[in-house]
């Protein structure tokens, strides 16, 4: 009989280990000027250093560098006062010096944490993950395997490189083993990579867009007999490319090893790939028999020593951090819980903070951006930011609060910027779409709907004053819905005697 | 006893792509070890207040500054390429069957 998930956990306990790569956002490559940018023609961004061609020397870029400093301050690592450069050799031409320069036994950070928190059954838990390293390196060639079926190594006529990504900074953050997360072990792993792609983030070091690649994890898992205290042998998962494969890869291994455990056979040390469609994994390259990468200190590169003032400078610049920041503006907005992991969740809170900096009110803000706008990209499958910008929405917010839109007609200003028929007032001015302030006006409609429903007019004579709604609805209607409601209900009652 | 045995340098060889013949192998395993013999002495000489080096030079932080220079051309960076298609370098098929 073969186990689920929740009877694999009754047998086994999960061991983590995550290993995130990200790319960061530096305009020129590590060791090189060759521009970063994504998307570029195949070789555009090459020169003699990236191409390994004999005779070029590497240098150092220094915003790497900070950048690095950053993300170890940011994660409570240690600074080392020095640390090295190795060549990583392998052959495989993803890397066209045939070794990546990488940082071995003496990375720039080390030791330090992230407190990620999960929402369970139970309550919000906080997971104390240990960060054992955080190290510089360089990100490798991309390679297009052409013959055979299915685009993949295996069966591949030849492949095709292209190295604009080849030297591309690179920085590796390794985690220590992240025990007793049992059951939650696929949260606190999708929770990991989402506070440390939001530490990213708010660092502005990284794009850290999973789906192009600059965020990227492997998962290390590996499970032990409850009570055994013995560790059991590991799987990497590489390259699991969204926060719910990540979750999704965790849970799928610890079904897949819990069965084989189960059934008498062993789990074998090697590295897999992670399947979007079925969200299982399955076994990747074979690697070089026993990965042997003779690593030594890269002689064409000096030592990097940072000294204590040029940590301190850039200590002092570190952001606020993302989650005492959410927690600030949660209360400065006054915005439930769950509104708020609405938020979060839709990546639209900076978004948010931007059009309230703007002067807008934090509820429209926000019941815009999630509601109406999200509503349309997520029809159209892009951002919310792409359809409209930040200043548009607060402008048409302010008028919404000044009376002069109505909910209904700022619906129709938003299509129109939307639809790219100009600014706001451009649309507004082009579709006609003022509120009907003037009373005379508006009362011309009120007499109009009474006399079309007099009955109903009776009975909020009558003191039935619910009964108005219906007249409103007709005043609105009359007005194509250009009215305040508030104001047509005050001068309605007002009229009727109420 | 030697430093490095015949087989450990059939293994670097193997490891670096290098084909070499049973004599290659003797003649390189005999010069290897009288290399790493002499490399040997240095570090005895070395004493605790010698801290280990791995560059000539006593400089740290030498650094550029993040700002972009030209490229190559892809013409110029696939010149030297035995082979290449769509812009790109072309290479031998990567795996064997398995």
């Amino acid at each position: 009989m073969s186990l689920n998930y929740d009877s694999a956990l009754e047998i086994y306990e999960p061991t983590l280990g995550l290993e995130v790569h990200v790319e960061l956002n530096t305009n020129s490559k590590m060791f090189c000027g060759c521009a970063t940018e994504f998307g570029a023609q195949p070789n555009t961004q090459t020169c003699p250093v990236c191409l390994g061609l004999p005779g070029s020397l590497p240098v150092v870029n220094k915003r790497a560098i900070e950048s690095t400093i950053l993300i170890g301050l940011a994660l409570n690592c240690s600074i080392a006062p020095f640390s090295r450069f190795a060549r990583k050799n392998y052959f495989y031409p993803d890397m066209p010096k045939n070794f990546q320069t990488s940082q071995y036994d003496e990375p720039i950070c080390v030791n330090g944490s992230l407190d990620v928190e999960i929402e369970t059954d139970e309550g919000n838990k906080v997971f104390k993950v240990e960060i054992e390293r955080v190290h510089m390196e360089e990100d490798t060639g991309k390679s297009l395997h052409v013959g055979g079926s299915t685009g993949r190594i295996h069966g591949a006529d030849y492949s095709l490189l292209d190295y604009n990504r080849a030297g591309i900074p690179l920085v590796e953050i390794v985690t220590k083993i992240v025990p007793n997360t049992g059951k939650y072990a696929p949260l606190v792993a999708r929770g990991y990579v989402a506070a440390l792609r939001d530490i990213l983030r708010s660092l502005k070091v990284s794009d850290v867009k999973m789906e192009q690649g600059s965020l990227r994890c492997d998962v290390n898992l590996s499970l032990s007999k409850r009570g055994s205290g013995v560790l059991g042998t590991r799987s990497e998962t590489k390259n699991v490319n969204s926060l719910r494969s990540v979750e999704r890869a965790v849970t799928g291994e610890i079904v897949r090893q819990a069965n084989r455990l189960q059934s008498g056979e062993k789990v074998v040390q090697e590295t897999r790939h992670f399947l979007e469609e079925s969200g299982q994994t399955r076994p990747g390259r074979s690697k070089e028999q026993a990965e042997d990468y003779r690593y030594f200190p890269e002689p064409d590169l000096v030592p990097v020593a940072p000294d204590g003032k040029w940590i301190e400078e850039l200590r002092k610049s570190l952001p606020e951090k993302p989650a005492e920041r959410r927690k600030r503006l949660q209360q400065a907005w006054a915005v439930p819980d769950k509104e708020m992991r609405a938020m979060v969740n839709a990546e639209l809170l900076d978004t948010v903070e931007q059009t309230v900096l703007l002067g807008a009110d934090p509820t429209r803000a926000r019941s815009w951006w999630l509601g109406e706008i999200s509503r349309i990209a997520n029809e159209r499958s892009v951002l919310p930011t792409d359809l409209i910008t930040v200043s548009d929405v607060a402008q048409i917010i302010e008028l919404i609060t000044k009376g002069e839109l109505t909910d209904k007609l700022a619906r129709q200003v938003v299509e129109g910027v939307i639809a790219k028929e100009g600014t706001p007032s451009q649309v507004i001015a082009k579709r006609s779409l003022k509120v009907v302030s003037d009373d005379s006006q508006l009362m011309k409609a009120i007499a109009e709907a009474i006399a079309a429903a007099p009955e109903t007019a009776q009975k909020v004579r009558d003191g039935n004053i619910p009964a108005a709604g219906a007249l409103i609805g007709a005043v609105m209607k009359l007005t194509g819905g250009q009215a305040d409601a508030a104001r047509v209900r005050q001068l309605l009652l007002k009229h009727l005697g109420q | 006893m030697a430093a490095i045995s015949r087989d450990e340098v059939a293994n670097l060889a193997r490891l670096a792509r290098i084909s070499m013949s049973d004599a290659e192998l003797d003649h390189l395993a005999g010069e290897m070890d009288v290399i790493l013999g002499a490399v040997a002495r240095v570090q005895e000489v070395a004493g605790a207040d010698v801290p280990p080096t791995s560059h000539p030079l006593a400089v740290s932080n030498v650094t550029r500054d993040d700002v972009v220079t030209p490229s190559l051309t892809p013409e110029q960076a696939l010149s030297g390429a035995p082979a290449s298609s769509e812009q790109r370098f072309k290479v031998p098929k990567i795996l064997g069957e398995e």
